[in-house]
């Protein structure tokens, strides 16, 4: 079959692979009918997680049919359309139990790397390395998805593949983000990112009760989508004194909740950034936590912060001070996606959640190299790139 | 090795051991309800003794979601750590907050010291790394039933580079390795 391969670093490549096999009882094969870049995949395209290996096939947000199901899968049978979470869980362990199914006790073969970076490993990812289990992804015309009846969710009729895709995971991140981190009725809460993730978080903070939610980020086309399709209000952070004009807006106080969607290649303005770029690209720390530390400053005192946004391992000027002072609440989580993909389905289907608009660039595999130079590069208002290699 | 439990230190009222099968009194059924999440300390052990071990190396353990006789039945270690026979000491203890079973195992044997230590785990022959191996595929097959497989897997043309060559000694070794 046809796959995108990661073949170094910022290199991808169209190349003839093999086809997938159920290897486990509970395996489903899918036709991949959809397949979408994320923003986490940048992190392995430029060498910022090195657990790559050449040849690697990338892609961990999809959906598509089932072709071929393991003996002991229940759930599923040929011919079904379903998404799929990007983490992998057994569904027995107890984090799985306990619906925090991204910590997955059995979903990730190689333990030993993300203990020795984390001290304890977690679920197994398609396509994120071999930190988290070296699995095949999904920008290819078959995957096999270990767990089946745990993580792979009919799609409802009615409901388009390019609109299901963002359930794996886009939409379910952002459902994670907004509902751990503890949003009351009334509460003012701020994103930092408009991209998919950002803007799935805004619109989930809305939908459980935040009275006013507010999207950080620089680029035009994205704060115009959360404004038409989610509803939020917006910021441009290179336009503005962004603390200023959030205490501003909630009277002295700050966000009560503020969601950090940018992750460990954050963007920013002044020397603070250059710092950030320098120590990485030096590789004097991993990850660059500008937009997380403008969220800490701005959150309000007692309120809390989320981290959303995917970290490797470390990073420098952390504002503990502030953190400490006001009492905050810090959490952070990788996607909780069996948890929230049947709501968000439901949300999707019953209209009060839009996410075909995040779609902006659907491409034939084919065209995978030149999808994530635009994606990477951000050209012609790029949002996501959509592949779509069995339809 | 021994197929036979035995619990280190009886306690009235609650799950016994006795050589052939674990035997439930109707104190213990109480028990077993209104102790939920309490640790209990005792030991099962599957080589029918109370006494310490020779050696004091550090035990290997993981969490498993099932109760202790689902664990260690009649006091015969899982599948994977049977298959190490003599090479290691295994014990099962419920967990707290009635997270399940601890299943703990260790070298009876004296673990190499640091260097030679660094050798054997480079050459995959470091004891420890099967005691952890085998740990975590029964904590597997106990949850889920199987062990979860990842080859062969789909990929293009490896390249045969110098990372290539590291990640994939790292995977190799990844299941024998970590903190356990």
């Amino acid at each position: 079959m046809k796959a995108l391969c990661w073949t170094g670093v910022n290199e991808t490549a169209v190349e003839e692979v093999d086809d997938p096999r159920i290897l486990n009882d509970r395996d489903v094969i899918l036709r991949v009918r959809a397949s979408t870049t994320c923003g986490s995949d940048l992190h392995l395209l430029g060498g910022y997680i090195p657990l790559m290996q050449r040849g690697d096939v990338l892609g961990h947000e999809f959906m598509g049919e089932v072709v071929e199901v393991g003996k002991a899968v229940e759930k599923h049978r040929v011919g079904d359309r379903v998404v799929v979470s990007s983490f992998i869980s057994c569904g027995q362990c107890w984090y799985c139990q306990h619906e925090l199914y991204s910590l997955c006790d059995n979903g990730n073969p190689n333990p030993a790397v993300t203990e020795a970076m984390w001290g304890s490993s977690v679920g197994g990812c398609f396509a994120y390395s071999h930190a988290l289990g070296g699995f095949a992804g999904s920008h290819a015309e078959y995957i096999r998805v270990p767990f089946a009846d745990v993580g792979a969710f009919s799609v409802p009729d009615g409901v388009s593949d390019v609109a299901a895709v963002f359930a794996s995971d886009a939409a379910s991140t952002g459902w994670t983000g907004a509902d751990l981190a503890g949003i009351a009725p009334d509460d003012t809460v701020a994103v930092w990112g408009a991209g998919a993730v950002g803007q799935m978080a805004a619109r989930a903070a809305m939908l459980l009760g935040a009275g006013q939610v507010v999207v950080i980020d620089r680029l035009p086309e994205r704060l115009q989508q959360a404004r038409q399709f989610i509803g939020a209000d917006t910021l441009d952070y290179t336009s503005t004194n962004l603390v200023a004009e959030l205490k501003e807006r909630t009277g002295g106080r700050g966000p009560d909740v503020c969601i950090e969607a940018v992750g460990m290649e954050a963007h920013g303005t002044g020397p603070q950034y250059w710092y950030d770029q320098v120590k990485q690209q030096l590789r004097l720390q991993t990850d660059r936590p500008t937009a997380l530390r403008e969220a800490i400053y701005a959150c309000r005192k007692g309120g809390s912060v989320f981290v959303l946004g995917v970290f490797g391992l470390l990073v420098d000027k952390f504002p503990l001070g502030s953190l400490m002072n006001k009492s905050l609440t810090v959490r952070g989580a990788q996607m909780h996606g069996q948890r929230y993909i049947p709501r968000i389905l439901d949300h999707i289907a019953a209209g009060d959640l839009s996410t075909e608009h995040l779609a902006t660039h659907p491409m034939p595999l084919d065209d995978g190299p030149r999808g994530y130079e635009m994606f990477k590069n951000k050209e012609d208002g790029c949002v996501r790139v959509v592949f779509q290699p069995g339809s | 090795m021994s197929a036979q439990g035995q619990i280190s230190e009886p306690v009235p009222g609650q799950s016994t051991f006795s050589g052939r099968g674990w035997r439930l009194g109707a104190g213990a059924i109480g028990g077993l309800v209104a102790g939920a999440g309490l640790l209990v300390a005792r030991r099962f052990r599957h080589d029918g003794s109370d006494e310490e071990p020779e050696t004091a190396n550090r035990w290997h353990v993981v969490t498993v979601n099932r109760s202790p006789d689902e664990v260690m039945p009649d006091g015969t270690p899982p599948p994977a750590l049977r298959a190490l026979g003599d090479l290691v000491e295994v014990e099962v203890r419920p967990a707290q907050q009635a997270r399940g079973t601890e299943l703990r195992a260790r070298v009876r044997q004296p673990e190499p010291g640091t260097a030679k230590s660094v050798l054997e785990r480079l050459g995959g022959t470091d004891p420890r790394q099967a005691v952890r191996a085998a740990l975590r595929e029964d904590k597997q097959l106990i949850e889920v039933g199987e062990v979860l497989r990842l080859e062969p897997i789909p990929h293009g043309d490896r390249g045969h580079t110098p990372g290539g060559k590291l990640v994939e000694t790292v995977t190799k070794r990844a299941g024998g390795e970590g903190l356990l």
